[in-house]
C-alpha cells in the first residue's frame, strides 16, 4: 500500500477547493455568502485554502434580517477584517422600506422577506455566481440539491430540470440575469464540520457554546427571550444553560440544553445526538415542503 | 496504561449509488439501511409518523425519506439524485440515490459517475428487465469497481431460492460481456429488512454478507491514478502585491492534482506549448511540502516564467498524455433532441473547454443485446454510443480506464447551456509529441 491516502475530511476539503477555484475561473463576478454561522466559517476557510496568497478574489455577501443573534454579526464583521475581505451587507429592513421585500400582514418571520432582498443584492452587483455553505444532509430538498446549482432570472430553482453533474466537471454556463449557486460543502455532514474546526483550530460564534439564557418553552422548543421575542403573559421565563446548535433568526431559533464549552464536547454532542439539526428551526417544519418551497422562490 | 499498538484507522468513504426500475423499491431499501443501522434522528421518523398519518393509512412509508420533493410523494417515484449520508464505525457512506424511471437515466449516470460500487435492484416478481441492463451497462460503462444485485422483495416469491437461482442465472449471462469482476447478488426484502442490516431467518440457504456487511467490507483500492502526474490549471495565482516583495513576485498555478505524485525540483511539461521547467515550490496554505499526490488540490510555482493559464495541464514528461483534436469516445446522449453527425459544441475536459464538432456516430448500444447496432437515427435520449469528435483546439487527455479524470468530458450545448452528453475517452494511440506543438514564450 502507498502512503499516498487522504482521509475522509482531506477528502471533502479537496474536493471543496477544487468546486471554489471552478467559481473564481468560471464565473466573471462570483461572491460568497458569509453570515457567521459555522458552515460559513468552513468556507471561508475553504476559500482561505484555494485562494492564499492573494487577495480572496470575491466578496463576502450577508443577508441580514434584522433578526439576528447580535453574537453573529459582531463575529462576521470582526472576521471579514481580519482577513480584509470586502463585506457586503444587504438589510433586509431597507428593501422592505424600498418596497422590495413585502410582508404580508402580521408576517413576523423576517425568512421569506430574505429570498426578495438577496436577489436585490445579486442584481445591484451582477454577481453571477453566489458559493453558500448549505449542506446535503441538512435537509431533504437539499440533498437533491447539484454543486453547480442553476437559477434562472427569477432566482427559481428548478428540480425536475438540473444540469447533469458528471464526474467533477461542473457546467457553469450562462446567459445573462441567469445565476449559479454553488455549494462546496455538499458531501459535508454536521460532524464533518465540527471535526473540521476543530482540526483547523478555527474560531465560531460564543453562542455555539453553552452560556446562561433566558428562555421560553413555545413549540416543544426552548427560545431565547430577547426585545423581538419578549415572553407571553402566560409562559414561564427560566434561565438555562444552553447553545445553538443551528443559527437561524433570534425569533426562531430553538435553542439546546448542552453543558458544551469547546469544540471537542461539540463534536460528542453531535456524534451522539439523536435530533437532527433543523430539527430546532421553526422555519423548516412549517410543512412537509417548507425549504423546496423557499428554494423554488430564489433561497439559498 | 494500554498503549495503541498502531494509529488508528484512516476512515474512508465509500461513495454508492442505487439503481432499479420504477418500485424497485430503492428508496424504500436506503430508507432501511439508515433506519437498521440508527442512522436516522427522532424528528425525522416523527415527520414519517406525521406523512404516515396523512397519507399512508398509518403505515410507516421509508420511501418519504429521500423522496424529498413534493413532486415525488405525490407521483411516489424518484424524480432526482438525492444525496444521503450515514456512517459506521467502519465507514463513512456517501449514497447517490438515482431515479429509476428511463426519462431520468441522465441523473443516475450523474449518481453513478463519482460512485466506488453500485447497487442494482432487481425486483424478485419481475426478474431481469431492460432497466436492470441498461443500469448495470451504465456501471460497466462507468468502471465502477463493484457491483451489488439486490434481489429485492423476496417475501413476496415465497423467499424462493430457486427464484433468486433463476435471477443471478440471468444475470451472469450478460454480465461476461460487460467485464464486471467483483459481483455479489443478496436476497433480501427492504421493506421487512431481511439481510439488509440484519441476516434474514427466511434465507437460510444464502450464506452470503448482508448488504451492510458487504458495503462495510468492501475493498476499495486507490480509484486515483498515482502514476503519471497530470495538474489541469483551474486558476492563476497572481497575488500583485505592491507592499510585499516576495508576494510582488509569486506567480502560481492553482489546480487538484488529477493523475500521479509531483515533488519539488522534478521536472514538468506544460500544454500546450510544450516548455519543460522544474517545480520550485508547491504551495500550501497549510505551509510548502515537498510531494503532493491525487487529488490533492495545491498551487505550484514554477522556475520559469512559462504562458501557462486556465485550460493549461502540466504533466511529467516522462509519461506523457495523448493529445490532438481527433477523438473517440464512448458517450452518453442525455438530451431529447437526437445526436446527428456535425453538431457543434462545447466540449469540457478537466479545466479546458474548446469547441468541438461531432465528426461521425459509429455505433449505439442495443441495451437488450448489449452488442453495437448501426445508428442511422443518431442517438437518442439515454442512448449509450461510439462518436469521433474535431475539436478547434488540441485537448491533452488518458484513456478513462487509465485515468478517470483527464478521460473523461461533458458537451455542453452552445445555445442552451445545457449539459447534454457525459463522454470517456478511447486510450490515446499515440502520446503528444511537445515538439510538435506550437512554442509560445
Amino acid at each position: 500500500m502507498s502512503g499516498y491516502q487522504l482521509d475522509h475530511l482531506q477528502h471533502l476539503e479537496t474536493e471543496a477547493i477544487h468546486l471554489m477555484r471552478e467559481c473564481a475561473g468560471e464565473f466573471e463576478r462570483p461572491a460568497l455568502l458569509f453570515s457567521g454561522g459555522k458552515d460559513s466559517i468552513c468556507l471561508l476557510r475553504l476559500a482561505e485554502k484555494a485562494f492564499r496568497p492573494s487577495e480572496l478574489p470575491l466578496p463576502l455577501l450577508n443577508v441580514d434580517t434584522g433578526h439576528h443573534f447580535p453574537e453573529l454579526n459582531e463575529f462576521r464583521d470582526r472576521r471579514a477584517a481580519q482577513l480584509g475581505a470586502r463585506l457586503i451587507v444587504r438589510r433586509v429592513e431597507d428593501a422592505i422600506a424600498q418596497g422590495l421585500a413585502v410582508p404580508a400582514p402580521g408576517e413576523i418571520s423576517r425568512n421569506r422577506l430574505q429570498i426578495p432582498t438577496l436577489l436585490a443584492a445579486i442584481e445591484e452587483f451582477r454577481f453571477d455566481c453566489c458559493i453558500g455553505g448549505a449542506r446535503r444532509d441538512e435537509e431533504k430538498a437539499r440533498a437533491k440539491e447539484r454543486f453547480f446549482s442553476f437559477r434562472d432570472r427569477f432566482g427559481q430553482w428548478d428540480p425536475k430540470n438540473q444540469r447533469p453533474e458528471i464526474w467533477n466537471l461542473y457546467n457553469g454556463r450562462l446567459h445573462g440575469g441567469e445565476n449559479m449557486r454553488v455549494f462546496p460543502l455538499s458531501n459535508w455532514t454536521e460532524l464533518d464540520i465540527w471535526e473540521y474546526i476543530g482540526r483547523e483550530r478555527l474560531e465560531v460564534p460564543s453562542i455555539y457554546f453553552s452560556h446562561r439564557r433566558a428562555c421560553v418553552r413555545r413549540g416543544g422548543q426552548w427560545l431565547p427571550v430577547s426585545e423581538l421575542a419578549p415572553p407571553r403573559p402566560s409562559e414561564e421565563v427560566r434561565e438555562l444553560s444552553v447553545r445553538v446548535r443551528t443559527i437561524g433568526d433570534i425569533i426562531s431559533t430553538g435553542m439546546l440544553e448542552s453543558p458544551a464549552t469547546s469544540v471537542g464536547d461539540i463534536i460528542a454532542e453531535v456524534a451522539a445526538a439523536r435530533v437532527t439539526e433543523r430539527g430546532s428551526r421553526a422555519d423548516d417544519r412549517a410543512s412537509e415542503a417548507a425549504m423546496e418551497d423557499r428554494k423554488k422562490a430564489g433561497y439559498f | 496504561m494500554l498503549m495503541p499498538l498502531s494509529p488508528p484507522p484512516v476512515v474512508d468513504i465509500l461513495r454508492f449509488n442505487t439503481c432499479g426500475s420504477v418500485d424497485d423499491g430503492k428508496s424504500t431499501l436506503i430508507g432501511r439501511l439508515l433506519y437498521d443501522s440508527k442512522s436516522l434522528m427522532e424528528d425525522q421518523l416523527e415527520a414519517l409518523e406525521r406523512s404516515a398519518d396523512l397519507t399512508g393509512g398509518g403505515q410507516i412509508n421509508l420511501a418519504n425519506l429521500t423522496d424529498g420533493l413534493r413532486a415525488e410523494r405525490e407521483q411516489g417515484i424518484t424524480i432526482d439524485v438525492a444525496y444521503r449520508y450515514f456512517a459506521t464505525a467502519r465507514r463513512r457512506f456517501i449514497i447517490a440515490d438515482a431515479p429509476g424511471h428511463v426519462q431520468y437515466t441522465r441523473n443516475m449516470v450523474t449518481g453513478a459517475s463519482t460512485a466506488n460500487l453500485s447497487i442494482v435492484l432487481v425486483d424478485a416478481r419481475a426478474g431481469v428487465g431492460e432497466q436492470s441492463r441498461r443500469h448495470t451497462a451504465i456501471a460497466s460503462l462507468l468502471r465502477i469497481p463493484h457491483l451489488v444485485v439486490a434481489v429485492n422483495k423476496m417475501d413476496l416469491v415465497g423467499w424462493s431460492e430457486d427464484r433468486f437461482r433463476e435471477i443471478r442465472a440471468q444475470f451472469e449471462e450478460f454480465l461476461p460481456r460487460l467485464g464486471m469482476r467483483d459481483v455479489q447478488f443478496i436476497p433480501l426484502s427492504a421493506l421487512g429488512g431481511d439481510n439488509v442490516v440484519a441476516p434474514s431467518p427466511h434465507t437460510p440457504w444464502y450464506a452470503g454478507p448482508t448488504l451492510l456487511s458487504h458495503l462495510e467490507d468492501v475493498h476499495i483500492g486507490s480509484d486515483w491514478n498515482l502514476h503519471d502526474f497530470r495538474l489541469p490549471v483551474q486558476w492563476v495565482n497572481r497575488p500583485h502585491h505592491p507592499g510585499d516583495a516576495r508576494l510582488h513576485d509569486f506567480r502560481g498555478f492553482s489546480g487538484q492534482i488529477a493523475g500521479g505524485v509531483v515533488r519539488r525540483g522534478q521536472t514538468v511539461l506544460a500544454l500546450p506549448g510544450g516548455i519543460r521547467t522544474t517545480v520550485q515550490e508547491i504551495h500550501t496554505y497549510d505551509g510548502a511540502v515537498e510531494e503532493a499526490f491525487c487529488p490533492q488540490s495545491v498551487t505550484l510555482v514554477l522556475a520559469h516564467d512559462l504562458d501557462v493559464s486556465r485550460g493549461s495541464m502540466l504533466v511529467s514528461p516522462d509519461r506523457l498524455p495523448g493529445g490532438g483534436t481527433s477523438l473517440h469516445a464512448k458517450i452518453c446522449w442525455m438530451h431529447p433532441r437526437a445526436l446527428q453527425p456535425g453538431r457543434k459544441f462545447l466540449l469540457k475536459h478537466t479545466t479546458n473547454t474548446v469547441q468541438a464538432v461531432v465528426t461521425g456516430i459509429e455505433h449505439r448500444l442495443d441495451i437488450a443485446s448489449l452488442e453495437p447496432q448501426p445508428a442511422p437515427a443518431g442517438l437518442t435520449l439515454n442512448d449509450l454510443g461510439e462518436i469521433r469528435l474535431r475539436t478547434a483546439r488540441p485537448v491533452f487527455y488518458d484513456g478513462y480506464g487509465t485515468n478517470r479524470l483527464t478521460g473523461s468530458f461533458i458537451l455542453i450545448d452552445p445555445g442552451t447551456h445545457e449539459t447534454v452528453a457525459a463522454g470517456l475517452l478511447h486510450p490515446p494511440t499515440e502520446a503528444v509529441r511537445p515538439e510538435d506543438t506550437d512554442y509560445a514564450i
